[in-house]
């Protein structure tokens, strides 16, 4: 199969350089190609497993159980200013 | 004294013979002496280890021992902890300190357990060699010129050298149970649902599993009690799992009646002969003690590496977004747009075989292939299912070899990532069941430790650790300690 991993590599909002595309497209290639041989199992009927116990989603009550950690988990981030994130401009 | 078990140094604390302190200096010292040389460790501040020893001997002093009292515990590094830093071995967290501690951490600490560092991994838990880790590859203590398996490799070949006595590990296609049998140690991946995943870094959401490596089944047993039991806070964790009696099931000394089922689709052409003489010999020895081996069939095992090929990455893919440069991690320098500061912060702060994963797991869910991939690996996923819900209506346990190679060489298979997906080949199935299993020594291949797997229905934790003991007890291989580490050591 050919794949424009240039293209899947944008979708995963990732740059490739050239060098890094040259190298990663053909393993990839190789890589969906050896899993192509799932076609070969007949699945007609099957259920997908999205969970491996068949476990229904628990729910909680619905109220308030963090409090404000605002300072605490922006210590960790890249750019703050006035307890909001900064990136790059985003509208013109 | 290194080279004892949790369960050994836990009498000796008892005892009064050593203290927290004491231990924790040693395993220091051995740490010191070493990791240069293994690179099993890619963070350990010996102040803060021997703060909370002091804590541990005070607190056993005051209020008497907790389960795991004073006891020297690794961890891998995708475990969040909020003392330390938490990098995953990765380049986009380098740096980077978790705001709270993984459920598990936190029962580690409420145990009483010393934490002594972080090890090394593979990258984002992916890989099986360790060599993708940002912090360089970690060597096995058996043969330095070799990889101690992955991803939880640093807490393999830490447990193996004796730089801890045990360490925690993640499993998502046989991260801990491949490194244990590539080190000669042992390691139970529990049942999914079985411990919290909650600050656990992601990779696989369906696959991820916490688990114990130890020197004895009983340390498995004990390190797993710990940390296993419901966490509300992870919506995978279950709330009703079937509880285990940990310890209980680790005294069992024979095999009458086990029906023990060997799959022919895991002794297959092409796995090492020396690995293969080994789990035949286990087989007998468990004969021996009183089994019944019972040939059986997986038919859907050849299926399974394709299956999570598709799974893991695209939940990887997914789980691996939020890293963007927005919240935490890694930023690139002087972004020209938002565009461009998601694009190339992802592109230099991953490595190539994260990449090749996140990309494989978006072409499989990009418009178009959803069905032919991601919806065809979940049904083919159903049939591995039932494949061992048919089996364990004959048998009790199924075993077959962990891996099908011992250790190979650093360098060896980096050329073509598909060979190296192919070393997982016999654990990959038990995380598509969400099955628990566990790797224990069963021989030697030219000074390299081979390994046991045990596999048991889902929930049955105490089937493997039964069969295990039974068969640690009957046979030398756990005792087996790699001769370079040993200098130094103390009776």
């Amino acid at each position: 199969m050919d794949i424009d991993v240039k293209n899947v590599a944008m979708l995963a909002r990732i740059r490739l350089t050239d060098a890094e595309a040259t190298e990663l497209g053909p393993q990839l290639e190789r890589i969906v190609g050896y899993v192509e041989q799932l076609a070969a199992v007949n699945t007609e009927g099957v259920t997908a497993t999205a969970h491996p116990h068949d476990m229904a989603m628990p729910l909680r009550a619905d109220v308030v159980s963090n409090t404000n950690q605002r300072d605490a988990l922006q210590t960790a981030a890249p750019k703050t200013e006035s307890g909001l994130y900064v990136v790059p401009k985003v509208i013109e | 004294m290194a080279y004892r078990s949790l369960t050994e140094l836990a009498d000796q604390l008892e005892r009064g013979e050593t203290t927290a302190v004491e231990l924790a200096q040693q395993y220091l010292a051995r740490i010191e002496a070493h990791n240069p040389t293994l690179n099993a460790f890619v963070h350990c501040d010996a102040e803060h280890v021997l703060a909370q020893a002091e804590a541990s001997d005070a607190y056993r002093a005051k209020h008497g021992a907790r389960a795991m009292e004073g006891l020297p515990i690794a961890v891998k590094d995708i475990f969040c902890t909020s003392d330390g830093p938490t990098q995953c071995c990765s380049n986009i967290l380098k740096g980077y300190h978790a705001p709270y501690d993984a459920h598990v951490i936190t029962r580690l600490k409420e145990a009483g357990a010393v934490l002594v560092g972080k090890t090394n991994m593979d990258e984002f838990a992916m890989g099986s060699s360790n060599e993708t880790s940002a912090f360089g590859s970690c060597r096995n203590p058996w043969h330095t010129d070799c990889i101690p398996g992955g991803s939880s490799g640093g807490s393999a070949a830490a447990v193996a050298a004796a730089l801890t006595p045990a360490a925690l590990g993640t499993d998502t296609g046989g991260s801990i149970r491949q490194p244990a049998s590539l080190c000669g140690i042992t390691g139970l991946k529990p049942t999914y649902g079985r411990v919290s995943r909650r600050g656990i870094i992601a990779f696989a959401s369906s696959l991820d599993q916490a688990g114990a490596m130890t020197r004895t089944v009983r340390d498995a047993a004990l390190l797993t009690g710990t940390i296993s039991g419901h966490d509300p806070a992870d919506a995978t964790s279950a709330a009703d799992a079937p509880d285990v009696d940990w310890l209980a099931a680790c005294e069992t000394r024979d095999m009458q009646g086990l029906r023990i089922g060997r799959p022919k689709e895991y002794f297959i052409d092409g796995m090492d002969p020396g690995v293969r003489a080994a789990v035949d010999a286990a087989l007998e020895q468990c004969k021996a003690l009183g089994a019944e081996i019972v040939d059986i069939s997986l038919p859907h095992t050849q299926y399974a590496v394709a299956a999570y090929y598709v799974i893991a990455p695209s939940e990887a893919s997914a789980n691996l977004s939020r890293y963007d440069g927005v919240r935490f991690g890694h930023r690139c320098e002087h972004p020209e747009d938002l565009l461009d500061m998601y694009t190339r912060s992802r592109d230099e702060g991953f490595g190539a075989e994260v990449k090749r994963r996140i990309l494989t797991g978006a072409f499989a869910l990009s418009s178009g292939y959803y069905d032919a991939y991601y919806l065809k690996a979940q049904q083919v996923r159903t049939l591995i299912r039932q494949d061992f819900q048919q089996a364990f209506e004959q048998v009790d346990v199924i075993a077959t070899p962990t891996s099908p190679v011992p250790a190979f060489r650093i360098g060896e298979k980096t050329d073509d990532p598909l060979t190296m997906y192919l070393s997982d080949v016999f654990t990959i199935a038990v995380n598509l069941a969400g099955l628990p299993g566990l790797s224990q020594p069963c021989g030697m291949v030219d000074g390299l430790p081979a390994g046991l797997q045990w596999i048991a229905p889902a929930w049955q934790e105490g089937r493997l650790l039964a069969a295990a003991a039974a068969y640690e007890a009957a046979t030398p291989w756990h005792q087996q300690t790699p001769a370079d580490f040993t200098a130094g050591e103390q009776a």
